[in-house]
């Protein structure tokens, strides 16, 4: 039975579709088998971070709906034959998403998958909860500054509450991603300091992610960075959140800064 | 054509509603709510209101009026209670009563899990009550959930985030930081406290006394501290 990965923020624009598509193309890279799901229905975008725009033929909302079936839907990457895309629908309303309908989706999936990537829309509404529903693992997409910090607070209250595994009374696996983190601003005081983040959202920091135009340069190329430009600093980074995802305890370096400290440690309480 | 005769069930049901006691003159106490609106926006918002105007000597004309200027600072009265019946009418909210007594059953509600809280109880100026229970959260209250907890203390080992709130009929204990609004003595109990690891606070409040964060200067905020009243002042000391 493979993971479900739900990427999400509550905040729109601070990089889960960039992060979704970085971090399932490092995992495939590993040769685990990875499908990334896009939630974002009326405003897919994943589709052309991972090149595959051309390509989509049926989506979720038909999957869901019953005019195609599962294997048809799923795209597989050109680069890499272990991953793969189910794009969302740009032309249907979002509550064609049914609670039941993604529920059979994601369990298909997690039959055939290792890793069930979810690229969850902005806001706390039907999207994003249907996107968080059947995680089993939550990455927290945050940028360091107060409006970030505070919708990804209410996000991981929603994690705790409207999830199926809270709803068992289970505790849901909760990561930050600190993404766009500008050295240069943090060194103008421009943004909120790493330890302040972490102090506010209490969970476990699986990475860093500076602020790069290598992420631009990607996604004009149509390819996830881990995968167009493997020696970047983007990369470098998702590369380490996703060995940290898979359990290794790896110092987290803030970019620009020689201080690193254990992001499992930080945080009072591992998720 | 109905034919199952199913009967419309009327239940009671009782919630927690902040009430509103203007006094006079009632230009001064507007400046005050516009004061304590500008500095908490929000307060006030989707929040049901119970107006009290026992102590007020005012009629059909003045409460229309007053109501009006009420409504255009978005606070909604759900009811008026201790009106003369000759100054009700029926553009006016309904007359409220009996909400004075205190002892009431009441069922708490911690739900971090839904994040919003019902609680069952009627708040109108009630005796102090004794805390019986103390409630304990091994979480951070985040952004957006609501905690009412009317029945006793309130301990929260990690920290109530901007955007969050408690509400206890006791004192309120904040191990980590607090950002979001804490309401301590909410049934009429001055002699609750609010006891906090790191002031960062949005509003903190005793028995219906409170400070907004312009309130809280420099000298206190990021400190360990406690809130205490003595009578209708509002003290603050180091938890040094
Ligand atoms: N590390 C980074 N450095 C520079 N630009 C970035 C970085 N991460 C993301 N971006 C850019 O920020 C923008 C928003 O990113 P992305 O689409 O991944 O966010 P999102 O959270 O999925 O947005 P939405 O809420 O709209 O779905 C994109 O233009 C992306 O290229
Ligand atoms: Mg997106």
């Amino acid at each position: 039975m493979g993971k479900v990965v739900v990427v999400t923020s509550g905040k729109g624009g601070v990089g889960k579709t960039t992060s979704s598509a970085a971090l399932g193309a490092a995992l495939a890279r590993g040769g685990e088998r990875v499908a990334v799901v896009d939630f974002d229905v009326g405003l897919r975008n994943l589709d052309l971070v991972m090149g595959a725009e051309r390509r989509v033929v049926y989506d979720l909302v038909n999957v869901i709906q019953g005019e195609a079936k599962l294997s048809q839907a799923l795209i597989r990457d050109k680069r890499l034959e272990t991953l793969h895309l189910l794009p969302a629908s740009q032309t249907r309303d979002k509550d064609n998403l049914t609670p039941e309908g993604v529920e059979a989706v994601i369990g298909a999936l997690k039959e055939s998958f290792d890793w069930v990537i979810c690229d969850s829309p902005a806001g706390i509404e039907r999207g994003a909860t249907l996107a968080m529903r059947h995680a089993d693992v939550a990455i927290v997409v945050t940028n360091p500054e107060v409006s970030s910090v505070r919708d990804s607070d209410r996000i991981i209250g929603l994690l705790d509450s409207k999830t199926v595994k809270a709803e068992n009374g289970e505790r849901m696996e909760k990561h930050l991603l600190l993404t766009r983190y500008s050295p240069s601003r943090a060194e103008r005081g421009d943004m909120l300091k790493v330890d302040d983040v972490l102090e506010i959202l209490s969970i476990p920091l699986l990475g860093i992610i500076p602020e790069s135009m290598d992420v631009l340069r990607a996604s004009n190329l149509g390819a996830p960075v881990t995968l167009a430009d493997e020696h970047s600093a983007p990369a470098l980074a998702y590369f380490d959140a996703v060995k940290r995802l898979r359990g290794e305890n790896l110092p987290v370096t803030i970019p620009g800064e020689k201080r690193s400290f254990f992001g499992k440690f930080f945080g009072r309480k591992a998720a | 054509m109905l034919t199952t005769p199913r009967p419309i069930r009327l239940k009671g049901r009782s919630y927690l509603a902040l009430t509103l006691k203007p006094d006079l003159p009632i230009e001064d106490w507007l400046m005050r709510l516009d004061d304590l609106a500008a500095r908490s926006p929000g307060f006030f918002l989707r929040r049901p209101v119970v107006l009290d105007v026992e102590e007020l000597d005012i009629d059909r004309t003045q409460l229309r009026a007053l109501s009006t200027q009420l409504a255009a600072r978005n606070v909604r009265v759900l009811g008026i209670e201790g009106a003369r019946p000759s100054a009700l009418a029926p553009d006016l909210p309904p007359a409220m009563s009996g909400g004075r007594d205190s002892g009431e059953t009441v069922e708490e509600s911690t739900a971090p899990a839904s994040g919003r809280s019902v609680v069952v109880e009627r708040i109108v100026e009630t005796q102090p009550r004794k805390a019986s229970s103390s409630l304990i959260l091994d979480e951070n209250v985040r952004s957006g959930q609501s905690i009412i907890h009317l029945d006793g203390d309130v301990t929260v080992m990690g920290n109530i985030a901007s955007g969050a709130e408690v509400i206890a009929g006791g004192s309120i204990h904040v191990y980590g930081t607090l950002r979001g609004r804490a309401l301590a003595g909410a049934m009429g109990n001055g002699e609750a406290r609010i006891f906090c690891r790191r002031l960062e606070a949005e509003l903190v409040s005793i028995d219906g006394l409170y400070k907004t964060a312009d309130d809280l200067g420099p000298d206190i905020r990021g400190h360990a501290v406690q809130f205490w009243l003595n009578g209708e002042t509002f003290n603050v000391g180091s938890l040094a």
